[in-house]
């Protein structure tokens, strides 16, 4: 047996034909499986929709009740029979409720990581290896010039400058879901006891993660009369609040940016950022490497991303590797800004 | 090595000079002798490593990582050292157990003390101990490419702030010093005295010059200002003294310091003949033949040489055009004013018969508008023949005094208009750094016939000139209109019907023979991008001919 028995990639999103279902499909379609909560993964408008407590919780909170026909609640771990096949959502380790889906199929494995990381992430389950036949990867950072650093040596250097320019405020772009919220986690644990100030497109989701039991000390939205007085203080906004209108209210701000990007100079500087955090929630280099040796795979699918670099190093492994390309895939930040907007 | 490191991190990011500043201040109160004093020498370019080169970081980069995710990951970057520092290999070794990491200071003293040999494994073993920042700092510091946006002028004026001082007063004491520059740290924090300025030529901060818009006239008095033509040349300042042997020593400097009397030895020797004693003369460097000044073009085929041979000095004969005077005999002119100097100028140039040093004529004009006449036609305004090389007027307050550095109200420069032309563009390449992954250099041409049909001849490339958001059409352009690609460059469409034309503006043209059009631009930049304007309509080469010859 090979994946391509298993799995289809199609235009309309990557399809099982056993079990009659898109995963993440970027057009509507009958019956949808997410892995999770970012807009370019979950979509609305699909008929009935399986996905975990949380993810099913934030497309709501992005969409509204309605945003598909039914909708059923995957359980880490627990296996479900649809037609032909047995599914089986895990943690990914990327963002509050995101998973893996294993599909089995006469006990071909097939695994698909949807977007997953490695690194240290209070706010989420951590990833969980799953030993596989064909696994298929996200591939966003897939050069070995990638490699994140621990996110805590980050937010050091974060609070470092907020002490060293005491009369600006650090504008800290970040992803409206699962990167902000890693954010003030991190933060509270490096120590610092300021209230954290919030742009406003942060607040439904971050209130989502505190209802599922996470403290992020005092949070304040930040007022447009504010905006002028926050010096020192440490701003959560998404990343395209930086360069907008909203930003310039700030007097002479320090703009820092979250994000695996920022690992290099020439995309931080296009940006404008002059205080980049290397923290992603996409697993870097080395990362990919070791999980697509941890999962024992045959074969290994490539989506969204830089594949060359990995195609590459698979082939030198003696790994049959391809390259999926799927539409739509990590525009997290252009997706994001319109769902806020 | 590691707050050094992240001092450059910083300040690489940062593009407020007074944030930079603050940055840089912070830096030297807070560090120890001798690290900051090597940082400071390598902001302010005082650094080299004689066998550092790109390529023994090459060789030891390749010995590490594949080739291939090697080619790719440089590709992507689109820079050695940052590409190396991301990919070097993690060091596996038992956490705690590596040697601390290096000092700036160490590894500046040990790496002058290595032999070339040596330098590969010393160089790799840094590399193990220290983090991405860390290593991408240390092959810039080697490679002596940091770009981070700070002049020399700016780290100076750092040192200067520290000790509540103005930076003219670090600038003057620079030239005896050395790094790590123990003696000025120890002045400027007030533990010692003002390092003694031994140097018996050294070099003063010039003063420059604001660009003057037409707005600024309505508020300036004609009658407070003297004219002069600005030269096309390159500016030095020439110093003659005499060391504690009572031997004369002279020295050319250039507008940033650097000493350059080696290149330029007729001049020094000018210098050593001249029949005044010690004096600090601020002025051009031209080329002049047969009593005519030359255009930029010729007196840049005299610089950059590595050995300068008789036969390019009879071929390119230079020569200083004195405008103003800052030191004479013990004598600080520079509280003078301008009309005071002025007159001590003239007399001291007076006595440099023969030699190939001359005055800069004033410019005679009883309104603005006269200028603006003087400015339009130098050449009818008295400079005659030499008109070619000038590029302007400039204006000077007759009482200003001589103030190092660019103050306001001063000195204007009014610089003649640039030359335009539309220029249709033909190919295209991606841009280095910031602008990896942009088509950012763009090669433009203009029509002229051959064999009867018309075709276009390339004149020239511009990097610059346009907006960020131009830069955004303009590559979105040329991925739109390939028709071939060579390596990293792209041939776009353009015909007479096809094609994007770009008003290019520059500031001179000069004959060429290495070009295939026969001209060179000097400095051309794109002033707009004509999306209105068909490609049959650009410019033809007749018009750039017609420019070469007036």
């Amino acid at each position: 047996m090979a994946a391509q028995d298993v799995l289809t990639p199609t235009p309309g999103g990557l399809y099982c034909p056993e079990g009659d279902f898109f995963i993440d499909p970027p057009g509507a379609c009958p019956r949808a499986l997410i892995t999770h909560g970012h807009a370019d993964h979950a979509r609305a408008g699909h008929g009935s929709v399986m996905a975990t407590r949380e993810t099913l919780a934030i497309m709501a909170l992005r969409y509204g009740t309605e945003f598909a026909t039914s909708q059923q609640i995957a359980i880490y771990g627990q296996p479900v029979r649809i037609g032909g096949v047995q599914v089986s959502f895990h943690p990914a380790g990327h963002v509050l409720g995101s998973a893996q889906i294993l599909i089995e199929a006469n006990g071909y494995r097939v695994v698909v990581s949807g977007d997953y990381k490695r690194g240290y992430d209070p706010t989420c389950a951590p990833f969980e290896v799953l030993r596989c036949d064909a696994f298929i990867s996200e591939a966003t950072f897939g050069l070995p010039v990638f490699r994140h650093p621990d996110p805590r040596k980050e937010v050091r250097r974060l609070l470092d400058s907020c002490r060293a320019f005491p009369d600006r405020a650090h504008l800290v772009g970040a992803y409206s879901l699962g990167k902000a919220q890693r954010m003030m986690a991190l933060i509270r644990q490096a120590g610092w006891e300021r209230p954290l100030f919030l742009h406003g497109a942060m607040e439904k989701i971050t209130d989502y993660y505190r209802s599922e039991g996470e403290a992020f000390g005092e949070l304040r939205k930040v007022a447009a009369k504010d905006r002028g007085t926050l010096g020192g203080e440490i701003v959560i906004c998404p990343p395209s609040a930086t360069r907008d209108l909203w930003a310039r209210a700030f007097s002479d701000p320090v703009v820092a940016f979250a994000s695996g990007w920022m690992r290099i100079r020439a995309r931080a500087r296009q940006g404008g950022v002059q205080l980049p955090l290397v923290v992603s929630d996409h697993a870097d280099w080395d990362e990919l490497c070791t999980t697509i040796l941890e999962t024992e795979c045959e074969e290994l699918w490539i989506t969204h991303g830089a594949e060359d670099a990995l195609l590459h190093w698979a082939s030198q492994r003696g790994l049959r590797a391809r390259p999926l390309h799927l539409m739509g895939y990590g525009e997290e930040e252009e997706i994001e800004a319109e769902v806020s907007a | 090595m590691n707050r050094f490191a992240e001092l450059l991190d910083r300040l690489a990011y940062e593009p407020s000079r007074n944030n930079k500043l603050r940055l840089l201040v912070d830096y030297f109160r807070t560090r120890a002798d001798p690290d900051r004093g090597y940082a400071l020498a390598a902001m302010a370019g005082e650094l080299t490593f004689a066998h550092a080169k790109p390529a023994v970081i090459r060789a030891l980069i390749a010995e590490r990582v594949d080739p291939v995710l090697f080619a790719m990951s440089y590709d992507y970057v689109g820079d050695l050292s940052e590409t190396v520092a991301l990919m070097w290999p993690r060091d596996d070794g038992p956490p705690g157990d590596n040697a601390p990491s290096p000092g700036l200071g160490e590894i500046v003293e040990t790496l002058h003390a290595t032999r070339k040999t040596d330098l590969p494994a010393r160089l790799s073993g840094w590399l193990d101990a220290l983090d991405e920042t860390a290593r991408w700092a240390l092959l810039k510091l080697i490679t002596g490419a940091p770009r981070i946006g700070v002049s020399a002028r700016l780290a100076k004026t750092a040192v200067a702030t520290l000790g509540e001082m103005q930076p003219n007063e670090v600038e003057e004491v620079w030239h005896g010093l050395d790094p790590p520059y123990l003696d000025l740290f120890a002045w400027v924090e007030g533990r010692s005295e003002r390092p003694s300025t031994t140097d018996p030529a050294p070099f003063r901060t010039p003063m420059l010059a604001h660009a003057i818009d037409e707005t600024d006239f309505s508020s300036l008095d004609p009658d407070d200002f003297r004219a002069e033509w600005k030269w096309d040349g390159i500016r030095v300042q020439a110093v003659c003294g005499r060391d504690e042997h009572d031997v004369r020593v002279t020295r050319l400097y250039s507008r940033t310091g650097e000493d350059v009397t080696g290149a330029f030895p007729e001049i020094r020797d000018a210098l050593m003949d001249a029949a005044f004693d010690a004096a600090t003369i601020d002025g051009e460097l031209l080329v002049v033949r047969d009593g005519l000044v030359q255009p930029f073009g010729v007196l840049q085929q005299r610089l950059n040489r590595k050995t300068v041979s008789a036969k390019l000095i009879a071929e390119f004969p230079l020569h200083i055009r004195a405008y103003d005077l800052l030191t004479e005999r013990d004598e600080d002119l520079r509280a003078l004013t301008f009309d005071q100097r002025r007159p001590r100028l003239e007399t001291l140039i007076a006595r440099c018969r023969g030699l190939p040093i001359d005055l800069s004529p004033l410019v005679p004009f009883d309104s603005w508008e006269s200028l603006a006449a003087a400015r339009a036609n130098p050449a009818n305004a008295g400079a005659g023949a030499d008109a070619e090389a000038i590029e302007g007027v400039m204006l000077k307050r007759r009482d200003s005094i001589y103030v190092g550095g660019r103050p306001r109200g001063l000195w204007w420069k009014w610089k003649r208009d640039p030359f335009n032309i539309d220029a249709v563009l033909m190919y295209a390449q991606r841009g280095h750094g910031k602008r990896s992954s942009f088509y950012s250099d763009f090669t433009f041409g203009v029509w002229r016939e051959k064999d009867g049909a018309d075709e276009l001849v390339p004149v020239g490339k511009a990097y610059f000139g346009f907006t960020d958001e131009e830069l955004l059409q303009l590559d979105r352009w040329v991925r739109n209109h390939t028709v071939s690609r060579f390596g990293p460059v792209r041939e776009v469409s353009a015909n007479k019907d096809h094609g994007l034309v770009l008003e290019i503006a520059f500031e001179g043209l000069n004959q060429s023979t290495r070009h295939k059009s026969g001209v060179a631009m000097r400095f051309p930049r794109i002033a707009r991008i004509r999306w209105d304007k068909p490609a049959r309509d650009a410019d033809r080469l007749d018009t750039l001919e017609k420019l070469l010859r007036t």
